[in-house]
């Protein structure tokens, strides 16, 4: 009941979710019934593009419900997306069994490559999905409480906490990057045959991994508000706005930090276990500080603290992305670069601000 | 004399007998003499590797103005011969072309395959009776430079053909270098063959060199009673002690050189985020932008490559000072006490100036030459050599860290940066131009990132993400040495050298920078304002 | 040396970690009717002696006023009182059983006592109301704030310091938005609604208008008996409209103690502040 309250109030949040709603019933419709020589026909190509913009959408979100709400502007968010992704590559790899180059029942190709001859401890219960499921939500979770419970316990803040975000996601990129730490080195995760048992490469198969996408996004996305909209939120924002007064009036600034970082790392966590099966690879380079750094501009595009600014900031700037690799490569980096900037100077609140603005105008 | 006389003669078990025959081609050498050196050329082209050794050992006793080029060249794999003539030619690569050169007499032939040669293959065998050959005639050289590495290289292999022939030169080396490696052949030598009464002095020579053989020869030492032995092992721990305070003092400068360049690119940051708190992303770009005006000068100057790097480091100073004022103007006056914001600003700064480079130099790596007077490396001793490159980066940055305290403690500029920095309102009031000392400062900021940009072209290629490679391990400097604290900046980009290199020999150099990392997000929660923080309430907030 | 130490401690079977003890109820133990000792207090930043041998203690219900010069030390006291800087020796205990120094500021907080700053921090892109809500005495933890809900007895609460504070009809405009008397104001009711044992008041009329001021007074002077109250206050006619007894800091040490007739006759109190 209250949840729907919340959501109702919540006007271009709900109409997003219909949007998002909307999406979800026409992509598989254009996919599957209409015939493939109509110029309606989405082909799959574009779904699992729509899909893994949604997960990036996800992942926006958790960045923004930290930086937004919290003032912690995470440069290592990607690390904990990539988390996930890496557990879900995982299960993925045992999947392949002995479809494999070296058709080893139990050891992924790139093991056999190197010579191994026993599969490390931490892959294992990895064959069976639950477990992976579970290591999703856990692994970028512990990693954030342990984190956060050290940094924000020594009142690490502003860009020191920034700086060392970067440090943890650069340390796990060149962790990951090594052969011996048993995750593929610099190849990563890759050649996914079949998840739950469904083949990959079936059309039927990315339609359902859209469709979960759209619902871990929408279901993300109404908890957050959820959470933003409750006391706690309101005192996430008193944090971050005033943190010592905060303390003052009793708030335990750390707890309340620590677990909304936890909830959101595990958010990127899923996000990025939906993107592994779409894109078909997960690699060290996912876990590269660029890629911590580039999320936090879709925020900061579509408007941080809002919850769907974030939204739609990483579904436009990675359609932008899209376009513009294909067409203008080396406009790319420039337009990337020059948005930073523009969106700093002139649009602290992105691109819902705007729509504010003229709302307050008229 | 008889304190160096040679006893090949003395007991020594048969198979060792054997072993080392095959090993030095001892059998094949008394038949050696017996080819010409006609004959011996002819033979190089062979198939046998049997033939091609007494060839090789016919050809060093005949010892022709042409072996050494030719030996040196079958070494590196660059002596061919034509297949019809089998005549002998020295392949040269320049570009895609492969320039033939006769070793007698005749005209170089130019070619886009290797289509009609063919290589004089060796095998390791080969290659270590070519060196040894190639070590005797080097022992004839006039330079003493060359004539001490020979000595090293038979060191490597010593056996009593060596130390026969290195017991006919000694007395008439003169440098007292190679004199010492000599002797030290010698010692091994008589420890292994000669006299018990010998004995004691070969292992007291042993004792005082590093060589590497020497400890071998110490290792594998049967000692005939009780006293030699305990004398060998004695000798043994001296040589340990000795390599291990010379490996800790490599490690150390090592340590020191990497520390430098980190300190370098850390000293700048620490100005801009210490003094206007301001996180600028773009620094690694700063720095990346002084290493291209190196190689940019070096293409201006060709002919003076050595004087180029002297003119670089102003030059990049220059040139990253105004980039830097550039964008201070430009973007970061703007957000002034929004720390986070700068920090994506200015990261969008650094992608437009990557690509800008991009664009400009192309994508590929470029390379800046070292100049003469900076290559190569002061030898201390046999284990501890320190280049000089390395040497200098130290200097340098050492010279840059006292030129901006003097410049901090001396200055206008440095007293309105002080003031600025400590209460910018008040500094205002007093009449200092805030946006001007701010604009200086980011400049000058950036100019220390563009002269670590110059160290740095000279250890690493120089690419469009040198800057990016770099920039967390400054910031990493900064968090560790304390925010805006130059003297912070210093030891802790030393520091964070040397435990790197310190880590990095039982960890892996990517194990011991995660260590690293790790170390300081850890280090960070015990002092969260760094080594040296800035104290007083204000700084409480 | 100390990384054997803590591993000593961790391996004692009769200890409980430190991380596993529940935290103490804040049970305030008022029975000897003195609710703040603070005896022997030091601290020093920089060399400087903010805080120098101080020693003070406020009865249960009492008013008193601190004045002095700038630096005297009264900021850096209310931060060791409330948990934001630790002395460098001394004791702080609130009532008989609550050692100030062993805790944090939200334990202190909840333990009951409250402050005011100097500079009017609000929550500036909360509303008025949400303020207030947040500065509600009620369990901060986590998950019991993600699921609280205003219930009408809070929200009456909530109503009264409204009216109190006289903004009512500001009550859902953003904090931000309010002009510097109201932040005030505003300070003073979130104090309120964290119904403190002991409130802080630093600086509480600075920026009000003069019948702000009174009307300050008159709240402050109906807050003691049921609160004690320490107020911080350099405007003299303030002080002297409220006071029942001032305490004059200089150097970080009390100068003089008494009503303010007693203080304002004291010859070093006058030198203190005309002499310089």
């Amino acid at each position: 009941m209250r949840m729907l309250k919340i959501i109702a109030n919540d006007k271009p949040g709900s109409r997003l979710l219909l949007a998002l709603a909307v999406v979800s019933v026409a992509v598989p419709v254009l996919n599957l019934l209409v015939p493939e020589n109509s110029v309606f026909h989405l082909s799959t190509y574009t779904v699992t593009l729509l899909g893994k913009y949604l997960t990036y959408a996800l992942l926006a979100l958790a960045a923004d419900l930290v930086w937004g709400y919290l003032g912690i502007l995470s440069l290592g968010h990607g690390a904990f997306f990539a988390l996930g992704g890496y557990a879900m590559g995982m299960y993925l790899m045992r999947q392949i069994g002995e479809r494999g180059v070296y058709g080893d029942p139990l050891l992924p190709d790139f093991m056999v490559f190197l010579n191994w001859h026993e599969l490390p401890w931490f892959w294992h219960g990895f064959d069976q999905f639950w477990f992976a499921a579970l290591m999703i939500i856990l692994v970028p979770g512990v990693l954030a409480y342990i984190f956060g419970y050290l940094a924000f316990r020594s009142r690490v803040t502003g860009v020191y906490l920034s700086i060392i975000t970067q440090a943890l996601t650069y340390a796990l990129m060149l962790a990951f990057f090594r052969n011996e730490m048993g995750f593929g080195g610099n190849n990563g995760l890759t050649d996914f045959k079949d998840i739950l048992g469904f083949n990959l490469r079936e059309d039927s198969t990315r339609i359902a991994l859209f469709l979960a996408s759209a619902a871990a996004l929408v279901c993300g996305y109404v908890i957050s508000r959820y959470i933003v909209s409750s006391r706690l939120g309101l005192a996430c924002v008193a944090i971050r706005d005033a943190e010592s007064r905060s303390r003052f009036i009793g708030y335990r600034v750390e707890k309340i930090k620590l677990w909304i970082f936890v909830f959101s790392a595990v958010l990127a966590g899923i996000a990025g276990a939906l993107y592994v099966p779409q894109v078909g690879i997960i690699n060290p380079g996912e876990f590269s500080p660029l890629n911590s750094i580039e999320l936090i501009i879709w925020v900061a595009i579509g408007g941080r603290g809002t919850l769907y600014g974030a939204i739609i900031g990483a579904l436009l700037v990675n359609y932008a992305k899209t376009y513009f690799t294909a067409a203008l490569p080396e406009i790319w980096l420039y337009a990337l670069g020059a948005l930073f900037v523009v969106v700093t100077l002139y649009l602290p609140k992105g691109i819902v601000g705007l729509r504010n603005l003229r709302g307050a105008r008229t | 004399m008889s304190e160096y006389a040679i006893t090949a003669k003395a007991k020594k078990p048969a198979l060792l007998l054997l072993c080392l025959a095959l090993l030095t081609g001892f059998v094949q050498q008394l038949a050696a003499a017996e080819l010409s050196l006609e004959e011996s050329w002819k033979i190089l082209s062979s198939k046998n590797y049997k033939k091609k050794a007494r060839a090789i050992e016919a050809i060093a006793q005949h010892n022709p103005p042409e072996a050494y080029v030719a030996l040196k060249a079958m070494l590196n794999g660059q002596l061919y011969y034509a297949r019809r003539s089998k005549e002998l030619y020295i392949l040269k690569e320049a570009g895609d072309n492969y320039i033939f050169t006769p070793l007698f007499a005749g005209e170089a032939v130019t070619r886009e395959s290797k289509r009609g040669f063919k290589k004089i293959r060796i095998n390791n065998r080969l290659r270590s009776l070519i060196r040894q050959s190639l070590a005797v005639m080097q022992l004839k050289d006039d330079d003493a430079d060359v004539r001490l590495a020979a000595v090293q290289e038979l060191l490597k292999n010593p056996e009593a053909e060596a130390a026969a022939l290195i017991a006919s030169l000694i007395d008439k080396e003169t440098d007292s270098r190679v004199q010492k490696a000599m002797r030290t052949l010698l010692a091994i030598n008589q420890l292994e063959y000669g006299d018990e009464a010998a004995h004691p002095h070969a292992i007291e020579t042993l004792a005082a060199s590093l060589n590497t053989s020497a400890m071998n020869a110490l290792r594998n030492y049967q000692a005939p009673n009780k006293v030699l032995e305990k004398k060998a092992r004695a000798a043994i721990k001296r040589i340990n002690d000795q390599r291990d305070l010379y490996a800790k003092a490599e490690t150390m400068f090592f340590g020191l050189s990497l520390g430098s360049v980190l300190a370098l690119a850390a000293i700048g940051l620490a100005i801009t985020f210490g003094v206007m708190g301001v996180i600028n992303m773009a620094h690694g770009e700063l720095i990346m932008i002084g290493a291209y005006t190196t190689y940019v000068i070096q293409l201006l100057m060709p002919e003076h490559i050595g004087l180029s790097i002297l003119v670089a480091v102003p030059a990049a100073f220059v040139v990253s000072g105004l980039v830097g004022i550039a964008i201070e103007r430009s973007v970061i006056r703007h957000l002034y006490g929004r720390p986070l914001e700068t920090l994506l600003a200015t990261f969008g700064v650094s992608l437009i100036l990557q690509q800008t480079v991009r664009s400009i130099f192309s994508p590929l790596n470029r390379s800046v030459e070292t100049p003469q007077w900076m290559s190569g490396a002061w030898q201390i001793n046999e284990v501890l050599a320190l280049t000089w490159n390395r040497f200098y980066i130290i200097i340098f940055c050492l010279a840059v860290f006292i030129a901006l305290i003097l410049v901090m403690k001396k200055t206008v500029l440095g007293l309105q940066v002080r003031a600025v920095s400590q209460n910018r309102m008040m500094a205002r009031a007093m009449g200092v131009r805030s946006e001007w000392v701010d604009a200086l400062t980011f400049g000058l900021g950036a100019g220390i990132a563009g002269m670590a940009g110059v160290a740095l072209s000279l250890l690493t290629n120089v690419g469009p993400n040198l800057g990016q490679s770099y920039i967390i391990d400054s910031f990493m400097v900064v968090v560790f040495g304390g925010v805006g604290n130059l003297w912070g900046a210093l030891v802790a980009g030393m520091s964070l050298g040397v435990i790197n290199k310190m880590l990095e020999p039982w960890a892996g150099a990517v194990l011991a920078k995660i260590l690293v990392l790790v170390f300081i997000i850890l280090f960070i929660q015990k002092r969260p304002k760094g080594l040296f923080p800035q104290r007083g309430r204000a700084a409480e907030d | 040396m100390k990384s054997m130490e803590a591993l000593r401690k961790f391996s004692r079977r009769d200890q409980v970690f430190d991380f596993l003890v529940q935290p103490e109820p804040p049970d305030l133990d008022l029975s000897h009717n003195i609710i703040l000792y603070l005896e022997g207090l030091n601290k020093s930043f920089d060399g400087f002696k903010a805080i120098n041998d101080l020693n003070l203690y406020i009865e249960t219900g009492e008013l008193r006023c601190i004045i002095g010069p700038n630096g005297a030390g009264k900021s850096t006291m209310m931060d060791i009182v409330t948990g934001k800087t630790r002395p460098d020796s001394g004791q702080a205990w609130f009532g008989q059983r609550l050692n100030l120094l062993r805790m944090d500021e939200p334990e202190i907080a909840e333990a009951g006592i409250g402050r005011k700053f100097q500079k009017p921090t609000v929550f500036e892109n909360l509303s008025v109301i949400q303020n207030l809500e947040l500065a509600m005495a009620q369990d901060k933890r986590v998950w019991p704030l993600l699921t609280a809900r205003l219930s009408g007895e809070q929200r009456d609460l909530i109503d009264e310091v409204l009216d109190i504070i006289g903004l009512g009809e500001l009550a859902a405009a953003p904090a931000g938005k309010l002009s510097h008397g109201q932040k005030q104001w505003l300070e003073i009711g979130m104090l309120l609604m964290q119904k403190p044992a002991l409130l802080l008041v630093d600086e509480p009329v600075a920026g009000m208008t003069h019948q702000e001021m009174e009307r300050t007074a008159e709240l402050l002077t109906s807050l003691a008996g049921k609160h004690s109250v320490i107020v911080v206050e350099h405007d003299m006619d303030f002080v002297r409209s409220i006071a029942r007894k001032v305490t004059v800091l200089h150097q970080g040490s009390i100068l003089a103690e008494g009503s303010m007739a007693q203080v304002q006759a004291d010859p070093r109190v006058i030198e203190v502040y005309l002499g310089e």
